[in-house]
């Protein structure tokens, strides 16, 4: 009996040594990255794959933020992201909203129409996108590019949205329009508080979605002036390849946005998830 | 006050008739811009993305644009490089499948159990999935880099590679260092869909075993597994699909190269697109990957009613 309560110390050394091994799977290439980013220009062929260089620097990070068109490519991506996260939250909220608490004609066939768009390549619109969009004008506008990721994450933004609706019990807002609330004032009123979590995680959600889209980014931007940031960077590491520091400097700046989305909505979003998928 | 006795007074069958209407319209109100953005953006492209692929529509050649039945897909029957494509999207779809899945049920068995700082530990491995994309790409092709990565170095020293040189570039390596990215990108997506299906199970399950003295080996396989295997099912369906659509990666570490050994068909189909211009060619090609990616899922959910019965 209590063998099996309390586990054999080898076992809990194996449980250690995993626990090691998986932290250090999931940083290690976070850490490479931003261990070069600080490593001096002249250091970085002779002590590049060491551990930790022997001088640091933030230089790279000087050159990077004033030296080339990065703050701008950060800001066009910071536009994209955050109104593609304003826009989709607001459209996933009604829906899931819908999906929660009615039931009408259609709602399985809308279901099952938002299931496919998450099955089938998004890369087979990339090219009728393309022509529509040249056909409006709107190539090399940021605008296109909320559109577009609106309309990506829509679906997935909906269902995180009904789960958490269907963590709120419908008798809240009954009871709200008992007392004489329209329905819209009900969610207003009360339901909206309640769910800032879920509006927070699928913000959160997908923010970071935009912000590391690249494929219809390349198609849809070509000017320097429009560009986000993962094609900046792209173009800029396919022009200087050898700029080790700076390249990774670029990319460290590229990661804070997202991590610190993640950081801040990671317990909700596991939580979202979680409810959701034991739901079914 | 006043309004409230009017309207309790103005006749109930109205009132009845006004929320009637109210509940009927309502639901679209709200569902509607959803709907309409999708339909919009993504089914009406498709609808014309389809269209595409019996067209031939290059911007290069503005002038040869124009119906040409199915000669895109007579074309793609005789291209060697489709075919290759096809085999390398099956091995790339496999090889991150199998590790994605091993280690996330490795990461979710051990985020089941208690330890000291799990909260934080939870934090921290679910960082790569944070990462975006194109980051993931490039810092997993610089580890690879030689002169600035110690990957070649390390896997010189264990013997895997006679010298410390870029696998990348390497014809018949080449495939791994993708797979590698999409594997520590992929690890904490099936790490939390197995943990919420390991915590739906039963504890009175594990203590009945324990009190009848099962080892952990028979507790893991016989109760267990047996519980996540639906989970299981969908999650690697789903995924599948997913991974093998996921071009982000390969296209940004190898670009398809090196002699298209990474070359998978979604990134056959952004290239076409994006680098030849050719749109009509790329539709023919999502197209079919389309195709079989319906026939893979059909197959699947067959064999899955078959043996799950849930």
């Amino acid at each position: 009996m209590s063998a099996t309560r309390r586990p054999s110390p080898v076992l809990t050394i194996g449980k250690y040594a995993a626990l090691a091994f998986y932290l250090i799977f999931a940083l290690f290439p976070l850490y490479w990255l931003v261990k070069i980013s600080i490593t001096p220009d002249q250091l970085v062929f002779t002590e590049g794959t060491a551990l930790w260089p022997s001088e640091t620097t933030l230089g790279n990070f000087r050159t990077v933020i004033f030296q080339t068109d990065f703050l701008a490519y950060f800001g066009n991506s910071l536009i994209v992201s955050l109104g593609t996260a304003t826009a989709t939250t607001l459209i996933a909220a009604g829906a899931g909203y819908a999906f929660s608490r009615f039931n009408f004609g259609g709602k399985r066939l809308i279901i099952a129409l938002m299931l496919v768009t998450q099955m089938f390549p998004l890369l087979m619109i990339i090219a009728p996108i393309y022509k529509i969009v040249a056909a409006m004008g709107l190539l090399n506008s940021l605008t296109s590019l909320i559109v577009v990721y609106t309309a990506f994450n829509v679906p997935f933004a909906t269902f995180l949205m009904q789960s958490f609706f269907d963590g709120i019990p419908k008798d809240l807002e009954e009871a709200a329009m008992m007392d004489g609330c329209t329905r819209f004032q009900a969610l207003r009123k009360v339901i909206f508080p309640l769910t800032l979590p879920g509006l927070g995680a699928t913000l959160g959600f997908v923010f970071t979605a935009a912000w590391s889209e690249l494929l219809f980014a390349l198609m849809l931007i070509s000017k320097n002036d429009a560009m986000t940031f993962p094609v900046g960077l792209l173009t800029f590491v396919s022009k200087f390849s050898v700029d080790w520091g700076q390249m990774m400097a670029a990319g460290v700046l590229a990661l804070i946005p997202s991590c610190l989305f993640f950081i801040f909505i990671q317990r909700y979003l596991v939580q979202g998830l979680t409810s959701g998928a034991v739901k079914g | 006050m006043t309004t409230t006795r009017t309207a309790a007074a103005s006749g109930i069958s109205r009132a009845w008739r006004s929320a009637y209407m109210r509940y009927l319209v309502e639901p679209y109100l709200y569902v509607g811009p959803a709907v309409a953005m999708i339909a919009l953006v993504m089914l009406v492209p498709l609808v014309i993305g389809i269209s595409y692929s019996f067209q031939s529509i290059t911007l290069l050649k503005p002038f040869a644009t124009g119906w040409i039945g199915f000669e895109n897909y007579a074309t793609l029957w005789r291209d060697a490089k489709f075919w290759l494509a096809l085999e390398n999207t099956v091995w790339w779809t496999l090889s991150s499948l199998v590790f994605q899945f091993a280690l996330g049920l490795g990461l979710a068995l051990l985020l089941n159990t208690q330890f000291a700082g799990k909260r934080l530990f939870q934090a921290l491995v679910f960082l790569p999935w944070a990462v975006p994309t194109f980051l993931s790409a490039l810092t997993w092709a610089w580890l690879f880099n030689p002169v600035i990565g110690p990957l070649p170095h390390w896997m010189a020293a264990l013997g895997i590679l006679s010298e410390p040189y870029n696998i990348l570039g390497d014809p018949d390596l080449a495939m791994w260092g993708p797979v590698a990215a999409n594997v520590w990108f992929g690890v904490p997506f099936f790490a939390i869909t197995l943990l919420a299906a390991l915590q739906s199970i039963p504890g009175e399950l594990y203590e009945a075993a324990e009190i009848d003295g099962a080892s952990t080996w028979q507790v893991f396989t016989k109760i267990t597994l047996p519980f996540l295997a639906p989970m299981i099912a969908i999650t690697v369906m789903l995924r599948t699909i997913w991974i093998a659509n996921f071009a982000d990666l390969i296209f940004v570490m190898t670009g398809g190269g090196p002699a298209n050994a990474t070359q998978i068909l979604s990134t056959y189909v952004f290239t076409t697109a994006f680098r030849k211009l050719d749109f009509g060619y790329a539709s023919a090609i999502a197209v079919a990957l389309l195709v079989l990616l319906m026939i893979y899922a059909v197959l699947l959910l067959a064999i899955r009613r078959r043996f799950v019965k849930i």
